[in-house]
């Protein structure tokens, strides 16, 4: 998922590096303000751990395989900002030292993996587990977070592509939101395979992460900059303001005003009744494939966890 | 996993590029792909000129050619994949081949800069850029055990595959979960032990 330069406009890059200058910020400075100073060397080797199991295979169905993308898990672990500076660094020395992404696309990645995926995915897992409750649940919302983030991070990132005019929002949103609905699964899986296995060997360290993000102000904060988002990425695409003025102009009968302007766009014309109907079955499919995944998040939890999950104690 | 791509080439450290400095070589590659980005295709002069620059740095900088065109291979499988999808799918108001020209110029110049400047260099020119001390701190600590970590995850999957064969897919994943578990709670281990060892000399 990482955007190489080229692929975004000076706009758009200018809008992304706003908005993730904004959010590591105020990630650092709730980090600062939060963690001891005892964690402060763990951010780093946080980073490398992540960069290091980013490079683990894991097999995907007919051959292929597939890596963790990891800001879920990493916020899972160590508390939403903390993952941001963790995954902003990872991406600055994949940028600067391996060349993987681009160094003007450089805010649009740290918005897509390191903000959307990471923040988005504490704000899914935190009240799931909360709900579910015990190692179990943590394992159930961390299975289910992880295949949100990373959709709803390919979904921004198809939006950004459509908004600088490189792919098209017909071709990049099914082919990125398709492919990672099916990435998704294996990020799931294997966050909630690694959660359990640390929860097992070393269970006080996962202990106290979810004391975190009580301050309001942070929360605010991340919501604000995620719906901005969401608002500038990916709703202009799928609620299509112009079609909704030219249902309003023929319905007021003047559209005979524009046809000079009309003649040059036949396709924008004929796509009304299909557009409206196709993102309203999009939006249904995204609902029903959503509620399938926590299904099977909810069977994975139950399977993987033992009802009386072993008290961190004595196992 | 092959590690083989981690490797950066230092082997001429005494050529005109390498010995330019840090922050001239990085402002100047920041100029290149900022105008490489935002230049419209017509700016043919721009082009030119920044493939005549790169063209004669590379000769300076005296890096292989061969390693320069593999790099350049294994980093742009994105680029690849859309140029692909958009070859087979001609829209009118876009051009893949300006979008494919412009990011392998400016995956040419990282490539470039990142194997001829110490890491050391770019955290200076960071700090000089006011980049938040913490994000500094973190980015040092990661590019400082970064290999560490990798050659420990390398030795933990050898330990594994020599100790176990693979009867199912579900055990094949669970092990290699189990894995880089381990490597996370290795990794804060590890960072426990630094707190220490930064304590101990006088750190804060």
């Amino acid at each position: 998922m990482h955007i190489p330069d080229g692929f975004i406009d000076g706009k758009t890059a200018l809008v992304t590096g706003a908005l993730s200058a904004t959010g590591v910020a105020l990630a650092l400075r709730r980090v600062k303000r939060e963690l001891p100073p005892r964690k402060i060397p763990l951010l780093g080797l946080a980073a490398a751990f992540l960069f290091a199991a980013q490079m683990v295979n894991f097999p995907v169905a007919g051959g292929t395989s597939g890596h963790l993308i990891g800001g879920a898990l990493v916020a899972a672990l160590l508390g939403p900002s903390a993952a941001v500076v963790v995954v902003t660094t990872v991406l600055i020395v994949q940028c600067f030292l391996f060349a993987d992404g681009g160094v003007t696309a450089l805010g649009a990645n740290i918005f897509n993996m390191a903000i959307i995926n990471s923040v988005g995915g504490y704000i899914i897992y935190q009240p799931i587990s909360r709900w579910l409750g015990g190692i179990r649940g943590r394992v159930t919302a961390l299975a289910f977070a992880g295949w949100c983030a990373a959709v709803i991070a390919a979904i921004a990132c198809a939006g950004q592509l459509a908004w600088s005019g490189t792919v098209d929002w017909s071709v990049g949103f099914p082919a990125m939101a398709g492919t990672h609905m099916l990435i998704g699964i294996g990020e799931g899986l294997i966050s909630a395979l690694v959660f359990l296995a640390i929860s097992r060997t070393r269970p006080e360290m996962i202990a106290d992460t979810s004391e975190q993000s009580r301050r309001g102000m942070g929360v605010i904060g991340y919501g604000l900059l995620l719906s901005l988002g969401v608002a500038i990425f990916i709703a202009p695409f799928t609620c299509r303001w112009p079609d909704g003025l030219e249902h309003v102009a023929t319905k007021l009968g003047f559209e005979h005003k524009a046809t000079p302007s009309l003649i040059h766009a036949p396709v924008a014309d004929y796509r009304i009744p299909g557009m409206t109907w196709a993102v309203g079955a999009t939006a249904i499919a995204g609902v029903l494939g959503s509620l399938i995944v926590f299904a099977f998040a909810f069977l994975l939890g139950r399977m993987l966890v033992p009802k009386k999950a072993p008290e961190p104690a004595n196992s | 996993m092959s590690t083989d791509w981690l490797n950066h080439h230092h082997g001429h450290a005494h050529s005109p590029v390498h010995r330019m400095p840090a922050v001239l070589k990085l402002g100047a590659a920041l100029a290149i792909i900022i105008g490489t980005v935002i230049a419209p295709l017509q700016w043919t002069g721009w082009f030119v000129g920044v493939g005549a620059v790169l063209g004669i740095s590379i000769l300076l900088s005296r890096l292989p050619l061969i390693f320069l065109l593999k790099r350049l291979l294994v980093l742009s499988p994105f680029v690849l994949g859309v140029t692909l999808v958009n070859a087979f799918q001609p829209s009118a108001r876009f051009q893949w081949q300006a979008v494919a020209l412009k990011s392998g110029l400016c995956l040419l110049t990282v490539i470039l800069v990142s194997n001829t400047t110490p890491f050391g260099q770019i955290l200076r020119v960071l700090k000089l850029v006011r980049v938040p001390m913490l994000l500094i701190t973190t980015i040092a600590l990661m590019h400082r055990y970064l290999f560490v970590l990798v050659d420990e995850a390398e030795r933990m999957r050898r330990a594994r595959l020599s100790r176990t064969f693979v009867p199912s897919r579900g055990f094949h994943w669970r092990s290699l979960a189990t894995v880089v578990g381990q490597l996370f709670i290795r990794a804060s281990e590890r960072a426990e032990r630094i707190y220490d060892a930064m304590c101990a000399r006088g750190w804060k």
